[in-house]
């Protein structure tokens, strides 16, 4: 860490002990959200995010594959994420980092719980079922990659249309048919610093904190969470959390909802 | 989480296949000090689990350019070996999962370790699945804080792991394999049992908020029993120690 990120995590430790953060924000808002599905043609199912100064793009890519041996009957989710050397500085080139592995099983974990996807209603024949691939690029990293993410996908599921399925094989000239989505899935990722709580923290705010915690719910369940970092929470904290991450599920729902009419 | 079509029948008149009550933990046993050429390690068996976990450390960090001057860094690997699951040979060293695990274990770690006792150094946390039946990350993390321990590395806490999660509606302390393929969902948490914090907090499935609160408190409760028999284990190193001092040897 350079002496400029300890002189940064310095000032947002200040100012947030007397409740302000640097961009003006309360504790638990989001930043600016854009959610504009369908911005590659080429895939089944496209979003772009941005959050703040935060991009992420998700593709949904599908095809005629093989059932993994313990589901032989529904559909295949596969889940990468790649934190683009043009993202930021120090993302580089290479093999995926601990980080994007994470990203990606984070995010995958909780469209999977929640059955967003109908694997079910996947299945083509014996041994031939659909594998739905939802990959991650994030484009520009200013904080908050899990929520971006997850919105990111879960739009761009909502976006997808299925190829037609023609002697065995995937005719991608004809995709009529939407995805069946069961559910939408919002995470929300708090960060903690010093003793302050925070929603959606940016690039800077990440840096300072001690302990993050990115919660995943369908408004009715906690669906996924994960805790990272050094830094450690209480289970009340944990409670007040999930009960603010379920207020926020509102909020978001609706932008990926306006989001997806408006392509219609 | 595994296909839900052809779960098996996992609570029979209301007991677990293998007779636990719902907040029983499966029989646990640890032993300190297991390898001689590590710094710190331990050996664990958690119902079918078989866990050797070895620490060695602190030594000068390398590469140097991950050295921080400040602090010690803590490298973790945590690894299922190709033997071993039930079913078919599995690829050797860590796949995305194992990179996950090792990640947040990881972090759990630099919580409770005094790293600015050491700075410029790194401390190595090998933790390596032997045989794997269900919560092999908690077993991993309860293997590797007593191997940390009998290494000598300063500590703040000697933390514990364990997983909660349902079944069926009902609220089940530290699935095994069966139970963790075909539950409802799973919740591993690593706790400083000195107040209670969560170090390591991972969840899929489903929760109420109520049964969030109702898993959370069973997995407290259960450290009670984990922390005393790390610290069994870590005593019963030293008494032999001191027999063998009485001894002259």
């Amino acid at each position: 860490m350079g002496a400029m990120d300890l002189v940064k995590n310095h000032y947002i430790k200040e100012i947030l002990a007397r409740g302000v953060r640097e961009d003006g924000r309360g504790m638990f808002d989001f930043r600016n959200m854009k959610i504009v599905p369908g911005v590659i043609d080429h895939a089944e199912g496209s979003a772009q995010v941005d959050l703040g100064n935060t991009r992420v793009l998700a593709g949904v890519k599908m095809q005629v594959d093989e059932p993994m041996p313990d589901t032989p009957n529904q559909g295949n989710q596969i889940m990468s994420a790649e934190l683009l050397p043009l993202a930021h500085a120090e993302y580089e080139t290479g093999p995926p980092s601990p980080e994007a592995i994470e990203l990606a099983r984070v995010v995958d974990r909780g469209i999977r719980a929640a059955n967003c996807i109908d694997l079910e209603g996947l299945f083509l024949e014996e041994g031939k079922v659909w594998s739905v691939f939802a990959d991650i690029y994030v484009l520009n990293y200013d904080g908050n990659l899990f929520d971006a993410s997850t919105l990111a996908v879960m739009a761009a599921l909502m976006n997808a249309r299925v190829p037609d399925y023609k002697d065995g094989k995937a005719d991608y000239t004809n995709k009529a048919t939407p995805l069946k989505i069961n559910s939408v899935v919002a995470s929300t990722t708090f960060c903690k610093l010093d003793r302050s709580l925070l929603l959606d923290p940016d690039m800077h705010e990440e840096g300072a904190a001690d302990c993050r915690i990115t919660i995943t719910t369908d408004g009715e369940g906690v669906r996924a969470m994960q805790k990272g970092m050094s830094g450690s929470l209480s289970t009340s904290e944990i409670e007040k959390l999930v009960d603010l991450s379920f207020d926020k599920y509102r909020e978001v729902k609706k932008k990926l909802e306006e989001s997806s009419r408006r392509r219609d | 989480m595994a296909n839900k079509a052809n779960k098996p029948q996992l609570l029979v008149n209301g007991k677990r296949l293998d007779g636990r009550a719902f907040n029983e933990l499966r029989p646990l046993k640890i032993e300190a000090a297991v390898l001689k050429n590590a710094d710190g390690s331990a050996y664990l068996e958690w119902g079918n689990n078989k866990i050797l976990a070895a620490v060695y450390g602190p030594i000068e960090a390398m590469p140097k350019h991950v050295a921080d001057p400040a602090k010690a860094i803590i490298k973790c690997r945590y690894s299922m070996a190709p033997f071993s699951s039930v079913g078919e040979h599995s690829r050797s060293g860590p796949n995305r999962r194992a990179i996950e695990i090792s990640k947040v274990t990881k972090e759990a770690f630099e919580n409770v370790v005094m790293l600015n006792d050491f700075p410029g150094s790194e401390i190595d946390i090998f933790i390596e699945v032997l045989q794997s039946d269900g919560g092999t990350r908690a077993a991993g993390i309860t293997a590797a804080a007593v191997a940390l321990a009998n290494a000598g590395i300063h500590m703040k806490d000697l933390i514990y792991a364990v997983s909660a999660g349902k079944i069926d509606g009902n609220i089940v302390l530290d699935f095994n394999m069966i139970e963790d393929n075909y539950s409802d969902s799973d919740m591993p948490m690593a706790i400083s049992p000195r107040n209670n914090d969560v170090l390591l907090l991972q969840m899929d499935g489903h929760f109420t908020r109520e049964e969030l609160k109702k898993a959370m408190g069973m997995v407290i409760e259960a450290g009670k029993t984990i922390t005393k028999l790390q610290k069994d284990a870590l005593n019963e190193v030293y008494k032999k120690a001191e027999v063998k001092y009485e001894e002259g040897a």
